[in-house]
Protein backbone atom coordinates (compact mmCIF):
# COMPACT_ATOMS: atom_id res chain seq x y z
CA UNK A 1 0.00 0.00 0.00
CA UNK A 2 1.53 3.46 -1.16
CA UNK A 3 2.38 5.54 2.14
CA UNK A 4 0.75 9.31 2.55
CA UNK A 5 1.64 12.18 4.41
CA UNK A 6 -1.01 14.09 6.04
CA UNK A 7 -1.16 18.12 5.07
CA UNK A 8 0.10 20.06 8.11
CA UNK A 9 -3.05 22.44 7.85
CA UNK A 10 -5.40 19.92 8.96
CA UNK A 11 -6.93 20.41 11.96
CA UNK A 12 -8.68 17.09 13.78
CA UNK A 13 -11.46 17.99 16.01
CA UNK A 14 -12.04 15.08 18.37
CA UNK A 15 -15.61 14.57 17.15
CA UNK A 16 -14.49 13.92 13.20
CA UNK A 17 -14.53 18.01 12.52
CA UNK A 18 -12.01 18.74 9.70
CA UNK A 19 -10.77 22.14 9.05
CA UNK A 20 -7.95 22.87 6.47
CA UNK A 21 -6.39 25.99 7.42
CA UNK A 22 -4.89 26.57 4.05
CA UNK A 23 -7.83 26.64 2.13
CA UNK A 24 -10.97 27.19 5.15
CA UNK A 25 -12.69 23.85 3.77
CA UNK A 26 -14.51 21.71 6.11
CA UNK A 27 -14.65 18.07 6.19
CA UNK A 28 -16.94 15.11 8.47
CA UNK A 29 -15.24 12.04 9.43
CA UNK A 30 -16.17 8.97 10.50
CA UNK A 31 -15.16 7.27 14.18
CA UNK A 32 -12.93 5.05 12.22
CA UNK A 33 -11.70 7.71 9.36
CA UNK A 34 -10.88 9.97 12.43
CA UNK A 35 -8.91 6.99 13.47
CA UNK A 36 -7.00 6.79 10.64
CA UNK A 37 -6.62 10.32 10.29
CA UNK A 38 -5.13 10.95 13.71
CA UNK A 39 -2.38 7.64 13.05
CA UNK A 40 -0.87 9.56 10.12
CA UNK A 41 -0.86 12.74 11.73
CA UNK A 42 1.09 10.71 14.07
CA UNK A 43 2.94 9.81 11.04
CA UNK A 44 1.89 5.62 11.23
CA UNK A 45 2.84 3.43 8.50
CA UNK A 46 -0.38 3.12 6.49
CA UNK A 47 0.71 -0.67 6.22
CA UNK A 48 0.80 -0.83 10.31
CA UNK A 49 -2.95 0.96 10.44
CA UNK A 50 -4.39 -1.65 8.31
CA UNK A 51 -2.80 -4.14 11.03
CA UNK A 52 -3.80 -2.34 14.10
CA UNK A 53 -7.25 -2.49 12.37
CA UNK A 54 -8.02 -5.78 11.49
CA UNK A 55 -6.75 -6.47 15.03
CA UNK A 56 -9.35 -3.88 16.79
CA UNK A 57 -12.46 -4.84 14.48
CA UNK A 58 -14.05 -7.23 13.05
CA UNK A 59 -13.56 -6.91 9.29
CA UNK A 60 -11.97 -9.01 6.36
CA UNK A 61 -8.51 -8.07 5.08
CA UNK A 62 -10.26 -7.77 1.91
CA UNK A 63 -13.30 -5.48 2.43
CA UNK A 64 -10.19 -3.25 4.68
CA UNK A 65 -8.12 -3.15 1.80
CA UNK A 66 -10.77 -1.85 -0.72
CA UNK A 67 -12.34 0.63 1.71
CA UNK A 68 -8.83 2.30 2.88
CA UNK A 69 -7.55 2.27 -0.71
CA UNK A 70 -10.97 4.12 -1.16
CA UNK A 71 -10.63 6.68 1.99
CA UNK A 72 -7.23 7.45 0.95
CA UNK A 73 -8.33 8.30 -2.88
CA UNK A 74 -10.74 10.08 -1.21
CA UNK A 75 -8.38 12.02 0.53
CA UNK A 76 -6.08 12.64 -2.23
CA UNK A 77 -8.95 14.35 -4.31
CA UNK A 78 -9.31 16.75 -1.77
CA UNK A 79 -6.15 17.57 -1.28
CA UNK A 80 -5.73 16.65 1.92
CA UNK A 81 -2.81 14.63 2.21
CA UNK A 82 0.50 13.85 -0.49
CA UNK A 83 1.33 10.09 -1.57
CA UNK A 84 5.00 9.80 -0.98
CA UNK B 1 -11.26 -9.87 22.99
CA UNK B 2 -14.44 -8.92 21.14
CA UNK B 3 -13.34 -6.67 18.76
CA UNK B 4 -15.20 -3.64 17.38
CA UNK B 5 -18.03 -3.31 14.74
CA UNK B 6 -16.42 -2.51 11.32
CA UNK B 7 -18.02 0.83 9.39
CA UNK B 8 -16.00 1.58 6.52
CA UNK B 9 -14.33 5.38 7.04
CA UNK B 10 -15.89 8.31 5.46
CA UNK B 11 -14.61 11.37 4.69
CA UNK B 12 -17.55 14.07 4.02
CA UNK B 13 -17.20 17.58 2.22
CA UNK B 14 -19.25 20.09 3.98
CA UNK B 15 -20.72 22.13 1.33
CA UNK B 16 -21.91 25.78 2.24
CA UNK B 17 -24.68 27.48 0.66
CA UNK B 18 -26.64 24.37 0.00
CA UNK B 19 -28.77 24.45 3.56
CA UNK B 20 -32.18 23.03 3.34
CA UNK B 21 -34.54 25.61 4.81
CA UNK B 22 -37.06 23.59 5.48
CA UNK B 23 -34.71 21.54 7.77
CA UNK B 24 -35.72 18.21 6.86
CA UNK B 25 -34.21 15.30 8.86
CA UNK B 26 -33.39 12.41 6.46
CA UNK B 27 -34.78 9.41 8.51
CA UNK B 28 -32.86 5.87 7.86
CA UNK B 29 -34.47 3.91 10.56
CA UNK B 30 -33.29 0.49 9.61
CA UNK B 31 -35.97 -2.14 8.80
CA UNK B 32 -35.40 -5.40 10.21
CA UNK B 33 -38.93 -6.53 9.93
CA UNK B 34 -42.21 -6.39 8.01
CA UNK B 35 -45.08 -7.14 9.41
CA UNK B 36 -43.38 -9.23 12.50
CA UNK B 37 -41.17 -11.15 9.72
CA UNK B 38 -37.32 -10.79 9.53
CA UNK B 39 -36.05 -9.35 6.73
CA UNK B 40 -33.07 -11.23 6.44
CA UNK B 41 -35.12 -14.91 7.35
CA UNK B 42 -37.10 -13.97 4.23
CA UNK B 43 -34.66 -13.00 1.89
CA UNK B 44 -32.72 -15.99 2.88
CA UNK B 45 -36.06 -18.79 2.25
CA UNK B 46 -37.07 -16.71 -0.94
CA UNK B 47 -33.86 -15.06 -2.02
CA UNK B 48 -33.14 -11.80 -3.04
CA UNK B 49 -34.63 -9.39 -4.94
CA UNK B 50 -38.31 -10.22 -3.10
CA UNK B 51 -41.42 -8.85 -3.28
CA UNK B 52 -43.26 -8.47 -0.21
CA UNK B 53 -47.10 -7.77 0.35
CA UNK B 54 -48.80 -7.16 3.58
CA UNK B 55 -51.88 -8.87 3.93
CA UNK B 56 -52.93 -6.55 6.84
CA UNK B 57 -51.62 -3.81 5.31
CA UNK B 58 -54.25 -4.10 2.20
CA UNK B 59 -56.88 -4.76 4.50
CA UNK B 60 -56.50 -1.57 6.84
CA UNK B 61 -55.63 0.75 4.16
CA UNK B 62 -59.41 -0.37 1.97
CA UNK B 63 -61.27 -0.70 5.37
CA UNK B 64 -59.84 2.88 6.36
CA UNK B 65 -60.80 4.51 2.50
CA UNK B 66 -64.28 2.70 2.63
CA UNK B 67 -65.24 4.41 6.48
CA UNK B 68 -63.91 7.73 5.12
CA UNK B 69 -66.25 7.69 2.16
CA UNK B 70 -69.02 5.51 3.67
CA UNK B 71 -69.21 8.48 6.32
CA UNK B 72 -69.77 11.25 4.03
CA UNK B 73 -72.19 9.18 1.30
CA UNK B 74 -74.54 6.35 2.34
CA UNK B 75 -74.00 4.22 -1.13
CA UNK B 76 -70.20 3.20 -1.76
CA UNK B 77 -68.90 0.98 -3.89
CA UNK B 78 -65.29 0.29 -4.17
CA UNK B 79 -63.67 -1.53 -7.28
CA UNK B 80 -60.15 -3.09 -7.65
CA UNK B 81 -58.01 -1.30 -10.55
CA UNK B 82 -56.52 -4.88 -11.55
CA UNK B 83 -54.06 -2.84 -13.63
CA UNK B 84 -52.24 -1.59 -10.32
CA UNK B 85 -51.46 -4.98 -9.17
CA UNK B 86 -53.17 -8.21 -10.29
CA UNK B 87 -51.66 -10.51 -8.59
CA UNK B 88 -54.56 -13.51 -7.39
CA UNK B 89 -53.87 -13.12 -3.69
CA UNK B 90 -53.55 -9.00 -4.42
CA UNK B 91 -57.07 -8.90 -5.67
CA UNK B 92 -58.87 -11.36 -3.77
CA UNK B 93 -57.71 -10.02 -0.42
CA UNK B 94 -59.74 -7.00 -1.75
CA UNK B 95 -62.38 -8.95 -2.92
CA UNK B 96 -62.91 -10.60 0.40
CA UNK B 97 -63.05 -6.84 1.58
CA UNK B 98 -66.17 -6.65 -0.93
CA UNK B 99 -64.78 -4.21 -3.44
CA UNK B 100 -65.58 -5.19 -7.16
CA UNK B 101 -63.16 -5.46 -10.21
CA UNK B 102 -62.02 -2.65 -12.41
CA UNK B 103 -60.70 -3.81 -15.89
CA UNK B 104 -59.21 -2.31 -18.74
CA UNK B 105 -58.56 -5.33 -21.15
CA UNK B 106 -59.76 -8.95 -21.61
CA UNK B 107 -56.90 -10.07 -20.35
CA UNK B 108 -57.90 -8.91 -16.88
CA UNK B 109 -61.42 -9.36 -17.53
CA UNK B 110 -60.39 -12.73 -17.84
CA UNK B 111 -58.17 -12.77 -14.55
CA UNK B 112 -61.40 -11.40 -12.70
CA UNK B 113 -64.16 -14.14 -13.90
CA UNK B 114 -61.54 -16.63 -13.34
CA UNK B 115 -61.43 -15.35 -9.37
CA UNK B 116 -65.36 -15.80 -9.25
CA UNK B 117 -65.74 -12.18 -9.82
CA UNK B 118 -69.05 -12.19 -11.71
CA UNK B 119 -69.62 -10.21 -14.32
CA UNK B 120 -72.34 -8.06 -12.52
CA UNK B 121 -69.54 -6.76 -10.41
CA UNK B 122 -67.08 -5.62 -13.07
CA UNK B 123 -66.64 -2.50 -14.35
CA UNK B 124 -65.01 -2.76 -17.99
CA UNK B 125 -63.00 0.38 -19.05
CA UNK B 126 -60.32 0.96 -21.59
CA UNK B 127 -60.04 2.12 -25.20
CA UNK B 128 -60.01 -1.01 -26.83
CA UNK B 129 -62.23 -3.73 -26.08
CA UNK B 130 -62.28 -6.90 -28.90
CA UNK B 131 -65.64 -8.10 -30.20
CA UNK B 132 -65.05 -11.09 -28.19
CA UNK B 133 -64.46 -9.19 -25.36
CA UNK B 134 -67.62 -7.51 -24.91
CA UNK B 135 -69.76 -10.53 -26.59
CA UNK B 136 -68.47 -11.96 -22.83
CA UNK B 137 -69.36 -8.62 -21.03
CA UNK B 138 -72.56 -8.31 -22.60
CA UNK B 139 -73.40 -12.13 -21.97
CA UNK B 140 -72.19 -11.69 -17.93
CA UNK B 141 -73.90 -8.39 -17.70
CA UNK B 142 -70.95 -6.88 -17.11
CA UNK B 143 -70.54 -2.59 -16.54
CA UNK B 144 -69.40 -1.41 -19.73
CA UNK B 145 -67.97 1.74 -20.12
CA UNK B 146 -67.83 3.65 -23.74
CA UNK B 147 -64.82 4.97 -24.52
CA UNK B 148 -65.94 6.53 -27.90
CA UNK B 149 -68.28 6.12 -30.73
CA UNK B 150 -66.53 3.48 -32.60
CA UNK B 151 -67.28 1.22 -29.79
CA UNK B 152 -70.51 2.61 -29.13
CA UNK B 153 -71.67 1.58 -32.62
CA UNK B 154 -69.78 -1.75 -31.99
CA UNK B 155 -71.71 -2.42 -28.84
CA UNK B 156 -75.32 -1.39 -30.58
CA UNK B 157 -74.45 -4.03 -33.27
CA UNK B 158 -73.14 -6.96 -30.88
CA UNK B 159 -76.20 -6.05 -28.81
CA UNK B 160 -78.48 -6.47 -31.82
CA UNK B 161 -76.52 -9.63 -33.04
CA UNK B 162 -76.63 -11.61 -29.87
CA UNK B 163 -80.40 -9.95 -28.76
CA UNK B 164 -79.39 -9.10 -25.46
CA UNK B 165 -79.22 -6.27 -23.60
CA UNK B 166 -75.75 -4.36 -22.44
CA UNK B 167 -75.55 -2.31 -19.41
CA UNK B 168 -73.44 0.84 -20.03
CA UNK B 169 -72.16 3.82 -18.93
CA UNK B 170 -69.50 6.03 -20.62
CA UNK B 171 -66.86 7.86 -19.87
CA UNK B 172 -66.79 11.15 -19.87
CA UNK B 173 -63.46 13.26 -20.14
CA UNK B 174 -63.65 16.97 -18.46
CA UNK B 175 -61.96 19.88 -17.95
CA UNK B 176 -60.77 20.28 -14.39
CA UNK B 177 -58.59 22.63 -14.36
CA UNK B 178 -55.74 21.14 -14.40
CA UNK B 179 -52.55 20.25 -16.88
CA UNK B 180 -51.96 18.49 -18.61
CA UNK B 181 -55.92 17.78 -19.68
CA UNK B 182 -56.93 13.86 -19.73
CA UNK B 183 -58.67 14.15 -23.10
CA UNK B 184 -57.71 10.83 -24.98
CA UNK B 185 -60.31 8.86 -22.73
CA UNK B 186 -64.04 8.82 -23.53
CA UNK B 187 -66.00 11.85 -24.41
CA UNK B 188 -66.00 15.25 -23.91
CA UNK B 189 -68.15 17.23 -21.44
CA UNK B 190 -67.27 20.85 -22.75
CA UNK B 191 -68.14 20.76 -26.42
CA UNK B 192 -71.10 18.52 -26.02
CA UNK B 193 -69.55 15.14 -27.28
CA UNK B 194 -70.96 13.68 -24.14
CA UNK B 195 -74.35 14.79 -24.05
CA UNK B 196 -74.64 13.84 -27.67
CA UNK B 197 -73.90 10.09 -27.19
CA UNK B 198 -76.03 9.77 -24.23
CA UNK B 199 -79.01 10.93 -26.86
CA UNK B 200 -77.91 8.02 -28.88
CA UNK B 201 -77.96 5.44 -26.39
CA UNK B 202 -81.27 6.47 -24.95
CA UNK B 203 -82.83 5.72 -28.55
CA UNK B 204 -80.66 2.81 -28.84
CA UNK B 205 -83.55 0.06 -26.81
CA UNK B 206 -80.85 -2.78 -26.26
CA UNK B 207 -78.80 -0.81 -24.21
CA UNK B 208 -79.40 0.19 -20.53
CA UNK B 209 -77.61 3.34 -19.39
CA UNK B 210 -77.19 2.95 -16.25
CA UNK B 211 -73.85 4.98 -14.68
CA UNK B 212 -71.26 8.01 -15.86
CA UNK B 213 -67.75 7.47 -15.30
CA UNK B 214 -64.88 9.96 -14.93
CA UNK B 215 -60.87 9.26 -14.63
CA UNK B 216 -59.64 12.88 -13.99
CA UNK B 217 -55.98 11.26 -13.82
CA UNK B 218 -53.32 9.81 -12.10
CA UNK B 219 -51.00 11.19 -8.29
CA UNK B 220 -53.93 13.74 -8.28
CA UNK B 221 -52.67 16.35 -6.15
CA UNK B 222 -55.74 18.57 -6.05
CA UNK B 223 -58.87 17.53 -4.50
CA UNK B 224 -60.66 20.77 -5.75
CA UNK B 225 -60.40 18.63 -9.43
CA UNK B 226 -62.91 16.18 -8.33
CA UNK B 227 -65.35 18.50 -7.35
CA UNK B 228 -65.18 20.11 -10.29
CA UNK B 229 -65.54 17.02 -12.39
CA UNK B 230 -68.28 15.41 -10.29
CA UNK B 231 -69.94 18.49 -10.59
CA UNK B 232 -70.19 18.35 -14.07
CA UNK B 233 -71.09 14.57 -13.98
CA UNK B 234 -73.62 15.90 -11.37
CA UNK B 235 -75.09 18.38 -14.22
CA UNK B 236 -75.31 15.60 -16.99
CA UNK B 237 -76.90 13.25 -14.83
CA UNK B 238 -79.43 16.29 -13.69
CA UNK B 239 -79.93 16.86 -17.44
CA UNK B 240 -80.22 13.26 -18.10
CA UNK B 241 -83.15 13.36 -15.86
CA UNK B 242 -84.81 16.18 -16.69
CA UNK B 243 -84.96 15.01 -20.76
CA UNK B 244 -86.39 11.72 -20.08
CA UNK B 245 -86.68 10.58 -16.48
CA UNK B 246 -83.49 8.53 -16.48
CA UNK B 247 -82.45 7.96 -12.75
CA UNK B 248 -78.48 6.33 -12.73
CA UNK B 249 -77.19 3.36 -10.69
CA UNK B 250 -74.25 5.07 -9.92
CA UNK B 251 -71.60 7.59 -10.48
CA UNK B 252 -68.14 6.33 -10.98
CA UNK B 253 -64.84 8.83 -10.44
CA UNK B 254 -62.09 6.53 -11.17
CA UNK B 255 -59.45 6.58 -9.57
CA UNK B 256 -56.21 8.98 -9.36
CA UNK B 257 -55.60 9.62 -5.65
CA UNK B 258 -51.99 9.96 -5.20
CA UNK B 259 -49.38 7.33 -2.28
CA UNK B 260 -47.75 8.75 0.00
CA UNK B 261 -44.56 8.17 -2.72
CA UNK B 262 -43.03 11.58 -3.57
CA UNK B 263 -42.10 12.13 -6.61
CA UNK B 264 -39.29 13.36 -8.41
CA UNK B 265 -39.03 16.62 -8.69
CA UNK B 266 -41.31 17.17 -5.41
CA UNK B 267 -39.17 19.20 -2.85
CA UNK B 268 -41.57 18.36 0.00
CA UNK B 269 -42.03 14.80 1.28
CA UNK B 270 -45.38 13.70 -0.57
CA UNK B 271 -46.85 13.61 3.22
CA UNK B 272 -46.30 17.20 4.22
CA UNK B 273 -48.10 18.34 0.73
CA UNK B 274 -51.00 15.73 -0.33
CA UNK B 275 -54.30 16.45 0.83
CA UNK B 276 -55.86 13.73 2.92
CA UNK B 277 -57.50 11.21 1.87
CA UNK B 278 -60.61 13.10 3.75
CA UNK B 279 -60.29 16.46 1.85
CA UNK B 280 -60.81 14.37 -1.24
CA UNK B 281 -64.14 12.63 0.20
CA UNK B 282 -65.18 15.76 0.53
CA UNK B 283 -64.41 17.46 -2.54
CA UNK B 284 -66.28 14.45 -3.89
CA UNK B 285 -69.38 13.82 -1.90
CA UNK B 286 -70.33 17.56 -1.44
CA UNK B 287 -70.81 17.39 -5.38
CA UNK B 288 -72.66 14.24 -5.74
CA UNK B 289 -75.05 16.13 -3.02
CA UNK B 290 -76.07 18.41 -5.93
CA UNK B 291 -78.35 15.87 -8.00
CA UNK B 292 -81.68 16.34 -8.25
CA UNK B 293 -82.94 13.03 -8.12
CA UNK B 294 -86.42 12.69 -6.70
CA UNK B 295 -87.44 11.24 -3.34
CA UNK B 296 -83.87 12.30 -2.41
CA UNK B 297 -82.98 8.90 -4.21
CA UNK B 298 -79.28 8.32 -5.02
CA UNK B 299 -77.06 6.86 -7.48
CA UNK B 300 -73.90 4.84 -6.20
CA UNK B 301 -70.65 6.23 -5.85
CA UNK B 302 -68.28 3.76 -7.48
CA UNK B 303 -64.56 4.43 -6.65
CA UNK B 304 -61.51 2.35 -8.51
CA UNK B 305 -58.85 3.86 -6.64
CA UNK B 306 -55.96 1.83 -7.06
CA UNK B 307 -52.08 2.92 -6.29
CA UNK B 308 -53.75 4.69 -2.79
CA UNK B 309 -54.54 1.15 -1.53
CA UNK B 310 -51.98 -0.94 -2.41
CA UNK B 311 -48.54 1.29 -2.42
CA UNK B 312 -47.67 1.08 1.26
CA UNK B 313 -48.70 -2.75 1.10
CA UNK B 314 -45.52 -3.48 -0.89
CA UNK B 315 -42.11 -3.33 -0.41
CA UNK B 316 -38.74 -4.90 -2.42
CA UNK B 317 -36.55 -6.34 -0.44
CA UNK B 318 -33.14 -5.98 -1.88
CA UNK B 319 -29.46 -6.77 -1.91
CA UNK B 320 -26.24 -4.37 -2.03
CA UNK B 321 -23.87 -6.21 -4.61
CA UNK B 322 -21.23 -3.95 -4.66
CA UNK B 323 -20.28 -0.33 -3.56
CA UNK B 324 -18.44 1.76 -6.54
CA UNK B 325 -17.10 5.53 -5.94
CA UNK B 326 -18.02 7.41 -9.32
CA UNK B 327 -15.64 9.60 -11.54
CA UNK B 328 -16.81 12.74 -9.38
CA UNK B 329 -16.22 11.03 -5.52
CA UNK B 330 -19.67 10.32 -5.35
CA UNK B 331 -20.71 7.13 -3.64
CA UNK B 332 -22.63 4.43 -5.80
CA UNK B 333 -24.45 1.24 -5.09
CA UNK B 334 -25.52 -1.97 -7.33
CA UNK B 335 -28.24 -3.46 -5.91
CA UNK B 336 -29.78 -6.86 -7.10
CA UNK B 337 -33.39 -5.16 -8.04
CA UNK B 338 -33.30 -2.41 -10.53
CA UNK B 339 -35.70 -0.75 -12.84
CA UNK B 340 -36.76 -3.70 -14.36
CA UNK B 341 -38.56 -4.51 -11.50
CA UNK B 342 -39.11 -0.87 -10.18
CA UNK B 343 -40.42 0.76 -12.59
CA UNK B 344 -42.30 3.13 -10.51
CA UNK B 345 -38.21 4.42 -9.96
CA UNK B 346 -38.94 6.32 -12.96
CA UNK B 347 -40.86 8.80 -11.26
CA UNK B 348 -40.99 8.36 -7.42
CA UNK B 349 -38.09 9.28 -5.29
CA UNK B 350 -38.82 5.48 -3.39
CA UNK B 351 -37.55 5.32 0.55
CA UNK B 352 -35.28 2.94 0.84
CA UNK B 353 -34.45 1.65 4.00
CA UNK B 354 -30.93 -0.47 5.67
CA UNK B 355 -32.40 -4.04 6.66
CA UNK B 356 -29.91 -3.86 9.31
CA UNK B 357 -28.78 -1.99 12.69
CA UNK B 358 -26.23 1.12 10.86
CA UNK B 359 -23.98 3.65 11.92
CA UNK B 360 -25.41 7.45 12.62
CA UNK B 361 -22.98 8.13 9.86
CA UNK B 362 -24.61 8.92 6.25
CA UNK B 363 -23.54 9.50 2.52
CA UNK B 364 -25.14 11.02 -0.64
CA UNK B 365 -25.09 7.66 -2.75
CA UNK B 366 -26.40 7.23 -6.36
CA UNK B 367 -28.36 3.46 -6.45
CA UNK B 368 -27.64 1.29 -9.63
CA UNK B 369 -29.74 -2.23 -10.24
CA UNK B 370 -28.12 -4.95 -11.80
CA UNK B 371 -28.34 -4.32 -15.72
CA UNK B 372 -25.96 -3.66 -18.02
CA UNK B 373 -28.03 -0.67 -18.95
CA UNK B 374 -27.29 2.85 -18.38
CA UNK B 375 -30.79 3.51 -17.84
CA UNK B 376 -30.51 1.47 -14.32
CA UNK B 377 -31.02 3.50 -12.04
CA UNK B 378 -33.10 3.38 -8.96
CA UNK B 379 -32.10 6.89 -7.13
CA UNK B 380 -29.66 9.90 -8.57
CA UNK B 381 -29.14 11.08 -4.83
CA UNK B 382 -30.24 9.88 -1.94
CA UNK B 383 -29.10 9.75 1.66
CA UNK B 384 -28.21 6.12 2.96
CA UNK B 385 -25.61 4.62 5.86
CA UNK B 386 -22.79 2.81 5.05
CA UNK B 387 -23.90 -0.06 3.32
CA UNK B 388 -21.67 -2.87 2.13
CA UNK B 389 -22.12 -5.53 -0.02
CA UNK B 390 -24.26 -8.22 0.75
CA UNK B 391 -26.76 -5.44 3.04
CA UNK B 392 -29.90 -6.02 2.42
CA UNK B 393 -32.18 -2.96 2.12
CA UNK B 394 -36.41 -2.90 2.04
CA UNK B 395 -37.02 -0.68 -0.77
CA UNK B 396 -40.89 0.75 0.25
CA UNK B 397 -44.19 2.03 -1.30
CA UNK B 398 -43.74 -0.32 -4.15
CA UNK B 399 -47.34 -2.19 -4.58
CA UNK B 400 -48.73 -0.04 -7.42
CA UNK B 401 -47.73 -0.95 -11.03
CA UNK B 402 -44.62 -2.62 -10.26
CA UNK B 403 -46.21 -6.22 -10.03
CA UNK B 404 -47.73 -5.18 -13.71
CA UNK B 405 -45.51 -3.19 -15.25
CA UNK B 406 -41.82 -5.03 -14.25
CA UNK B 407 -39.95 -6.24 -17.03
CA UNK B 408 -38.13 -9.85 -17.93
CA UNK B 409 -35.28 -7.72 -19.36
CA UNK B 410 -31.79 -9.36 -18.76
CA UNK B 411 -33.07 -11.19 -15.71
CA UNK B 412 -36.07 -13.14 -14.83
CA UNK B 413 -38.83 -12.19 -12.23
CA UNK B 414 -38.45 -12.67 -9.00
CA UNK B 415 -40.89 -14.53 -5.86
CA UNK B 416 -43.39 -12.77 -4.57
CA UNK B 417 -44.65 -13.68 -1.00
CA UNK B 418 -47.47 -12.44 1.26
CA UNK B 419 -47.27 -11.42 4.37
CA UNK B 420 -50.71 -13.30 6.09
CA UNK B 421 -52.75 -11.71 9.18
CA UNK B 422 -51.07 -14.08 11.38
CA UNK B 423 -47.56 -13.49 10.27
CA UNK B 424 -47.39 -16.56 8.22
CA UNK B 425 -45.49 -16.38 4.89
CA UNK B 426 -47.03 -17.28 1.21
CA UNK B 427 -45.42 -17.67 -1.95
CA UNK B 428 -47.92 -16.08 -3.99
CA UNK B 429 -45.94 -15.98 -7.25
CA UNK B 430 -42.70 -18.02 -7.84
CA UNK B 431 -39.92 -16.80 -9.17
CA UNK B 432 -39.34 -17.08 -13.05
CA UNK B 433 -36.81 -19.82 -14.52
CA UNK B 434 -35.60 -20.23 -17.93
CA UNK B 435 -38.02 -22.60 -19.14
CA UNK B 436 -40.88 -20.88 -18.06
CA UNK B 437 -39.44 -17.54 -20.16
CA UNK B 438 -38.57 -19.93 -23.18
CA UNK B 439 -41.77 -22.14 -23.43
CA UNK B 440 -43.78 -19.89 -25.68
CA UNK B 441 -40.75 -19.42 -28.33
CA UNK B 442 -40.28 -21.98 -31.35
CA UNK B 443 -37.14 -22.20 -33.04
CA UNK B 444 -37.17 -22.87 -36.39
CA UNK B 445 -35.41 -26.69 -37.57
CA UNK B 446 -32.86 -25.26 -39.47
CA UNK B 447 -31.35 -23.05 -37.11
CA UNK B 448 -31.31 -26.08 -34.36
CA UNK B 449 -28.44 -27.61 -35.75
CA UNK B 450 -25.03 -25.05 -34.33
Amino acid sequence: MNNYLISSNLAISDNGFLFMSSTGETFTVNEIGKHILNEMKNRTDIEKIREKILEEYEVSEQILEKDLNDFLNQLNTYKLVEEI
Amino acid sequence: MNKKNYERPIITKQQSGFMNKFGASTLNLPKTEIDGVNVSDLANEYSSPLFVISEKKIRETQRNALRIFKTRYPKVQFAWSYKTNYLNAVCSVFHQEGSWAEVVSEFEYDRARKLGISGEHIFFNGPHKSDDSLTKAINDGAKIHIDHFDELYQIIELTNKLDKKANVAIRVNLDVGIYPKWDRFGFNYENGEAAQALKRISVTDKLNLIGLHMHIGTYMMSSEAYKIGVSKLVALANDLHQQNGTVLEYIDIGGGFPSNNTLKGQYLPAEQILPTLEQYADAITSSLFELKYPGNELPTLVLETGRALIDDAGSLISKVLATKRLSDGKRALIFDAGVNLLFTSFWYKHTISPAQQTGLYTENSKIFGPLCMNIDCLNENITLPTLKKNDLVVINRVGAYNMTQWMQFITLRPNVVMIMEDQSVELIREGEDLEYIMMKEKLPEKLKKL
